[in-house]
């Protein structure tokens, strides 16, 4: 230690410059070094990697984009030797693809309702945006009335309710119409629902329970029922579109979205129903979600569609919609059950331990304690359940109902665009039609994931 | 008491009155529901298949419309339902349809077993083959050898086989489970020979990347008269059903067609003429609509050869020429009895 420091020559008075980073550490070339390089097996599946996009992506590019056909008005604009996509093909089907045999003078009516529901699911989505509590109900209660008016036109054919059945109403009222609203159901509804509030009024009472609170809920369910029957019935002066008229895009979403609104729901309960100590309800919920679990959708849809008709009595048909619509709802709501009580079971026991502890009833350590955590570990379980079903829509096909799919199908039979290319332009196009709503279900689940995940968070 | 005694006569007439409803016949539920429902296909080019303006289009959907124009005097009063080849007789029978005009083949086990009936032949078709011109095959019977695409599990598979054990040749098969896999295998050169309807090979050999390098073998290996049918248990519908096609025909054959039907009307001296437009005789009565059917159905929709003409014609992609469709007294087979 015989350093001298007075003389200040071996201190620095300044900085030593920086020096850049040798160069196999930063830029391009070091990240793929340690990325793309950074052992034998890496390197192997690096090139292979690269020459699997090598052999697809240009071939890709070149169909879709560069050898495409954009402008035509037949097939012949298809023809020959290096032709692409076949877009013209797509566009003069356009239409059919999104609303099937949906009358052209009648398509706003469509347009309405997807432009509606787009304003009415984004804020909803948007977790922080406000009015939660308004646009749920604008979105679950409000549009599906103002949609199934605006897609059939309304003015159902509300004839007969319960008493009618028996011919007792007709004969004090006469048939008496008024826009479209027919005397004799609602005489017959106010009627039958005072016999039923009266009854189980009277029941309840009987067995010792507040008769008057009873019959006070069956009045408000009575009520809300009757308001949405008033608004399907009264004759709104929109043309009737029949479902079978219905197609493409439409039908998917109209299936998609209904499967989905209605499975999440129904599926919890059954969740809840299988994990009861109730024997009763934990038999049917168990019997419920095997059945349908065991039984492929085309066995159910097929059903629902053909057999289902000879057994109803005759006069009685249900819409084929409705019914592919039950069927897909019912069928998915099995399968969420089963994802739900995924999560209920990964709950600790204490959760329910606690909230009864803290003096909760079962629906309130339900619906405050377990289920916000149950469902939120199931998230990716149940986008999963909801892309799949969104897929399997296109099944309806087999009971002559032309979603998206379908009626890009049909029209690949139209000889006046049969060409070599369509049938690869058509099924590009759905390719890509079907990635976007899956993906963005994805993302979106993904999005909702990581915003919800707070108490897991390492 | 009384009131109630009566309240329950009522109801129990009502009942009946319900019941009533419900035995009425084919027509009368047509009638009052206001358009026939016609069972087609998914998508057959030129039979039925959706068109650019979104609605169906083909032989198969005309004739449906002619149903509708003999019964509403309006070819728009038809609702039409796609079917597959699965569900088709399933739909007939359960009354989901009222017809049935799906490119379905005549045969003894479908006429007598399934509760059906046949109403007649709309159009004739047959396996055939088709082939490069290349190969230098000018007939079937020179193919030998040859390897065949065809689709599994249809009869068109089994008449090959019958074809070639009969006339004692060898070949084989390379089967795909839908049509557009075996055209774009006969396409890419997998086989020699591709074989189905001559109908649907008409509509193959567009997709075709040089559909002029193609010929289609004269030999037709298969009889398949396709036609529309109709459910057992009502005479008078089978009946409607059947003589619109006849009515079709027989206006061909009298040279009366949708552009000349009104001057016929007022001037035809032909007593046939008459008799088929409803100006002489009361043959509608027969069936329970009205006497002009005939002249509804040829106004509205036209006869015979025009649908021919504009579904699956020569001017159309299909270029399918009349053959054994042609009428009777032109070659072809296609004859109709009399309206008198």
């Amino acid at each position: 230690m015989s350093m001298t420091f007075d003389d200040g020559t071996f201190i620095r008075n300044e900085m030593a410059p920086v020096l850049p980073p040798p160069t196999q550490r930063i830029g391009a070339v070091a990240w793929m070094r340690e990325n793309l390089f950074s052992g034998v097996l890496n390197t192997l599946l690096t090139v292979f990697g690269i020459c699997l996009v090598a052999l697809i992506v240009p071939p890709f590019v070149r169909f879709m984009f560069l050898d495409a056909v954009w402008a035509g008005e037949n097939r012949e604009a298809c023809l020959g030797p290096e032709v692409g996509a076949c877009w013209p093909f797509i566009q003069a089907k356009f239409g059919q693809l999104i609303y099937g045999f949906y009358p052209i003078s009648e398509r706003w009516r469509v347009d309405i309702v997807f432009a509606a529901g787009a304003l009415l699911l984004v804020p909803l989505m948007v977790l922080s945006w406000p009015f939660k509590r308004i646009n749920a109900f604008l979105f679950f209660v409000a549009y599906p009335v103002v949609a199934f008016v605006l897609l059939t036109g309304g003015n159902i054919n509300a004839s007969a309710f319960l008493l009618e059945r028996f011919g007792l109403i007709r004969g004090l009222v006469g048939d008496a119409q008024i826009a479209g609203v027919n005397l004799v159901f609602w005489v017959d509804y106010v009627l039958t629902a005072l016999l039923v509030m009266a009854a189980i009024g009277g029941l309840i009472a009987l067995l010792g329970g507040s008769g008057r609170s009873a019959a006070r809920t069956t009045f408000w369910v009575f009520l809300a029922f009757g308001l949405l029957i008033f608004i399907w019935d009264v004759d709104v002066g929109l043309d009737y579109v029949e479902t079978r008229q219905w197609g493409g895009l439409l039908v998917t979403l109209v299936i998609a979205v209904t499967g989905i609104v209605a499975s999440l729901p129904l599926g919890i309960l059954l969740a809840l129903g299988r994990r009861s100590q109730m024997p009763v309800v934990r038999l049917l919920s168990v019997v419920f979600i095997e059945f349908w679990r065991g039984v492929p959708l085309i066995t159910v849809l097929f059903f629902a569609t053909y057999m289902l008709p000879l057994f109803l009595p005759q006069g009685t048909n249900p819409d084929a919609l409705l019914r592919a619509l039950v069927g897909v709802a019912l069928f998915s709501a099995a399968y969420m059950a089963e994802v739900v009580r995924g999560g209920l079971q990964a709950i600790p026991k204490g959760q329910y331990e606690g909230a009864m502890a803290m003096g909760l009833t079962w629906s309130q350590m339900m619906r405050l304690i377990v289920l916000p955590q149950a469902l939120t570990l199931v998230i990716p379980g149940i986008v999963n359940s909801f892309i799949s079903l969104f897929k399997d829509t296109t099944l309806v096909l087999i009971v002559s109902i032309f979603d998206f799919l379908g009626q890009l199908r049909a029209s690949f039979t139209d000889p006046n665009w049969a060409t070599p290319v369509t049938l690869y332009t058509g099924f590009a196009f759905a390719g890509v039609v079907y990635f976007l709503f899956c993906f963005g279900m994805s993302r979106y689940s993904l999005f909702v994931e990581r915003r919800l995940n707070t108490s897991h968070r390492h | 008491m009384k009131r109630l005694l009566s309240t329950f006569a009522l109801a129990g007439a009502m009942g009946l009155c319900a019941f009533g409803a419900q035995a009425a016949t084919k027509l009368e539920q047509v009638k009052s529901k206001g358009f026939v429902q016609c069972g087609v296909s998914q998508g057959l080019p030129g039979f039925s298949n959706p068109n650019d303006k979104g609605e169906w289009s083909g032989l198969d959907v005309e004739f449906c419309r002619a149903v509708a124009a003999a019964i509403f005097g309006d070819a728009t009063k038809v609702k039409f339902t796609p079917l597959s080849a699965k569900d088709r007789f399933t739909a007939l029978q359960s009354g989901d349809i009222d017809i049935l005009s799906r490119n379905t083949t005549w045969t003894i086990t479908r006429d007598t077993s399934l509760g059906l009936n046949f109403t007649g032949v709309t159009y004739y078709d047959g396996q055939g083959f088709m082939i490069r011109k290349d190969k230098k095959v000018n007939s079937a019977l020179e193919l030998s050898g040859a390897s065949v695409c065809t689709q599994t599990g249809t009869t068109t598979e089994q008449n090959l086989a019958d074809y070639f054990r009969a006339n004692n040749m060898t070949y084989e098969v390379i089967a795909f489970a839908t049509n557009d896999e075996v055209v774009k295998a006969y396409d890419a050169g997998r086989c020699d020979v591709l074989t189905t309807d001559r109908s649907g090979l008409a509509g193959e050999r567009l997709k075709l990347t040089n559909p002029d390098d193609h010929i289609v073998l004269p030999e037709i290996i298969s009889k398949e008269p396709l036609g529309p049918v109709v459910a057992h248990g009502d005479d008078q519908w089978f009946d409607i059903v059947k003589w619109v096609l006849y009515a079709q025909l027989n206006a061909e054959e009298l040279g009366v067609n949708s552009k000349n039907v009104d001057e016929q009307l007022k001037s035809a001296v032909n007593p046939e003429i008459k008799r088929l437009l409803g100006t002489e005789g009361k043959y509608g009565e027969g069936m329970g609509i009205g006497n002009d059917w005939g002249y509804l159905i040829i106004k509205n929709v036209g006869n015979y050869a025009e649908i021919y003409d504009r579904t699956v014609g020569p001017d159309t992609p299909l270029k399918l020429a009349r053959g054994l469709n042609a009428l009777w007294n032109k070659g072809g087979i296609q004859y109709a009895p009399p309206i008198r």
